[in-house]
């Protein structure tokens, strides 16, 4: 037998259930904390993106046609998959400079993430939804439902918990998503996407592309078949800017969560949530 | 006995072919003019067994105006229907240049005895159709019944009278390249102005390899008589992409004078809307999204 030799991961992206390389077949270099080259890892171009949206248009009307109930359990899937994963999880955050105890915590603190939102999915309806008094004979209810199609950008500075905080509520609240991973640490969220795709999460409900936000920005807040748009790190005024004109010509909802410290109470809560639901309301007639 | 040579087809080379030519770039200024010209050729189709007098006259007002935003885009080349609506769609495109086409002849099985295909090529074309898409009896192709097959093609032409004749394959249902090449040769000799793949009813539905094997028995068959005859691939062409990619195909087989719609077009019902979206992402530069399009 001859020797051991190691086999090296390829980080690609995760579009429509599958691993694809880029189109344009461009790459950049990801280095660890010592600055040594660890990867290369695909360099997304804006058409990744539309076949991203593409993915993430078909799969929507299926994953919000899943009842709540069952988007929960797979929520819950998807944390019990991370679990049996977490070394490789917290071998890929102690490369980038996490210590052996912050990245049993961050892997930790995304289980929890997952199992909280997991809970959320058959809840935030009966709270957030309502009946409402009106003049006349009507029955009046007001329900959630998902805004459809969500670009978003992962915070730069927490490649895995900002990630999980981002995708969880998304898709807890039956919305498909393309998540731009964090651009200098973007290896984590290839693992993660290993996960999901392990996980009974169908193909196109999330979908995980790696670049440079700056090449892809105006793409994800121009594209009229994204109904709302994430961002978690504070762009410059100029692109904060373009992003929001960009975001209007189709009227996307713009969500803001400029959090630094994803630990945080705030970077938690069911408004993650509704930030990406549409309120319908319904007047029933009744009788006398 | 009419006697139609076996043709042989290199299966490989033709795949290959089209997968050459399909690695073609069309980009910016040529993207949109073949965008365009790709509208421009399209049949507009609702064959479904649910088809109203309102899903006729909504299809017959995009083939009219494809797209508001866009006033100046060419309009469709024909709108297909069901034999009963050819009347409605007569009736709205009144004026407009847009042919109507009928399916006829039993579609989309043609199993129905010669007498009913013919009258119901003759009543498509008494309610107006400008074009007759019938099918042939596969059935009899496939046991080598060839003069019979020939002749409804050539009784359903007489038929038609004024009326261009497209004669569909349906290749789906001839198993190989040699069938589809031997339909075609036949059905051009029998009177057709026209072979088109398929019904759209049958899967698979028109691909490339067989679009061009059609194609070279459309150039082979002018190189013979100085005839042209048209070309229309029909069912499972849904992107923008594809429809480039055909285009490529028959600039390259028959050359320029096929591209226009009077020897070439798509049969096609979503095609529309993904040639809109496209057409309006390079004049915005924005993708777009199929919730700003109508969808008939």
């Amino acid at each position: 037998m001859s020797e051991h030799l190691e086999i090296l991961k390829t980080y690609k992206m995760y579009i429509g259930g599958a691993f694809p390389r880029t189109e344009s077949g461009r790459f950049y270099k990801v280095f660890n904390n010592e600055d040594e080259l660890i990867a290369n890892a695909c360099l997304a171009s804006r058409k990744d993106f539309r076949n991203a949206v593409e993915s993430a248009r078909s799969a929507f009307s299926g994953w919000n046609g899943r009842n709540a109930y069952n988007r929960g359990q797979i929520l819950y899937r998807i944390a019990e998959m991370m679990e049996s994963r977490r070394n490789e999880f917290e071998k890929e955050l102690t490369a980038i400079g996490f210590t052996t105890n912050e990245a049993r915590a961050d892997v930790n603190a995304s289980i929890d993430r997952l199992i909280y939102y997991a809970g959320w999915t058959d809840k935030y309806q009966q709270v957030f939804g309502s009946v409402n008094p009106v003049a006349s004979s009507h029955f009046n209810f007001s329900l959630m439902d998902a805004t459809g199609v969500v670009a978003a950008f992962a915070p730069d500075a927490s490649p895995l918990l900002g990630l999980v905080s981002v995708v969880a509520p998304i898709i807890a609240g039956g919305n498909t998503c393309v998540v731009l991973a964090s651009e200098p640490y973007p290896l984590v969220s290839i693992t993660f996407a290993e996960v999901l795709n392990s996980s009974d999460v169908p193909g196109g409900v999330v979908n995980i592309l790696t670049g440079k936000k700056e090449e892809l920005a105006e793409h994800f807040a121009g594209h009229m078949d994204v109904n709302a748009l994430m961002i978690t790190d504070k762009p410059s005024s100029e692109l904060h800017k373009k992003l929001d004109e960009l975001a209007s010509e189709n009227v996307k909802r713009m969500v803001k969560k400029f959090i630094t410290d994803w630990y945080a109470k705030d970077a938690q809560d069911p408004y993650f949530i509704t930030d990406f639901q549409e309120t319908k309301t319904t007047w029933h007639p009744v009788g006398f | 006995m009419i006697d139609i040579p076996t043709i042989p087809i290199d299966q490989v080379a033709v795949e290959e072919r089209v997968k050459r030519l399909n690695s073609r770039s069309i980009k910016k200024g040529s993207k949109v003019q073949a965008l365009k010209m790709a509208l421009s050729m399209m049949d507009l189709t609702t064959l479904e067994g649910k088809d109203s007098k309102g899903k006729v006259i909504q299809l017959c007002n995009k083939a009219k105006q494809p797209h508001a935003q866009i006033p100046d885009l060419p309009k469709v080349a024909a709108v297909c229907v069901y034999p009963t609506m050819v009347g409605i769609a007569k009736k709205e495109l009144q004026g407009s240049g847009i042919h109507v086409a009928s399916v006829a002849t039993a579609f989309p099985s043609g199993m129905a005895p010669l007498s009913v295909r013919i009258a119901d090529t003759k009543f498509a074309v008494e309610e107006g159709a400008d074009e007759v898409d019938m099918v042939i009896s596969r059935g009899a192709f496939l046991s080598g019944e060839y003069q019979q097959v020939f002749d409804e093609i050539a009784a359903i032409k007489e038929a038609c009278g004024e009326a261009h004749l497209k004669v569909i394959l349906e290749t789906g249902e001839l198993h190989t390249y040699e069938n589809v090449r031997k339909a075609s040769d036949l059905a051009m000799d029998a009177g057709a102005d026209f072979i088109k793949t398929s019904t759209g009813k049958i899967s698979p539905a028109a691909t490339q390899p067989v679009t061009l094997v059609m194609l070279e028995a459309i150039r082979d068959y002018f190189y013979k008589t100085g005839k042209m005859i048209g070309m229309k691939p029909a069912g499972g062409i849904r992107t923008a992409k594809q429809a480039i990619q055909y285009l490529i195909l028959v600039k390259e087989t028959l050359g320029a004078d096929w591209l226009n719609n009077q020897y070439f077009r798509f049969g096609a019902s979503s095609l529309a809307n993904d040639v809109l979206r496209q057409i309006v992402k390079q004049e915005t530069g924005l993708y777009q999204s199929g919730d700003y399009f109508s969808l008939d």
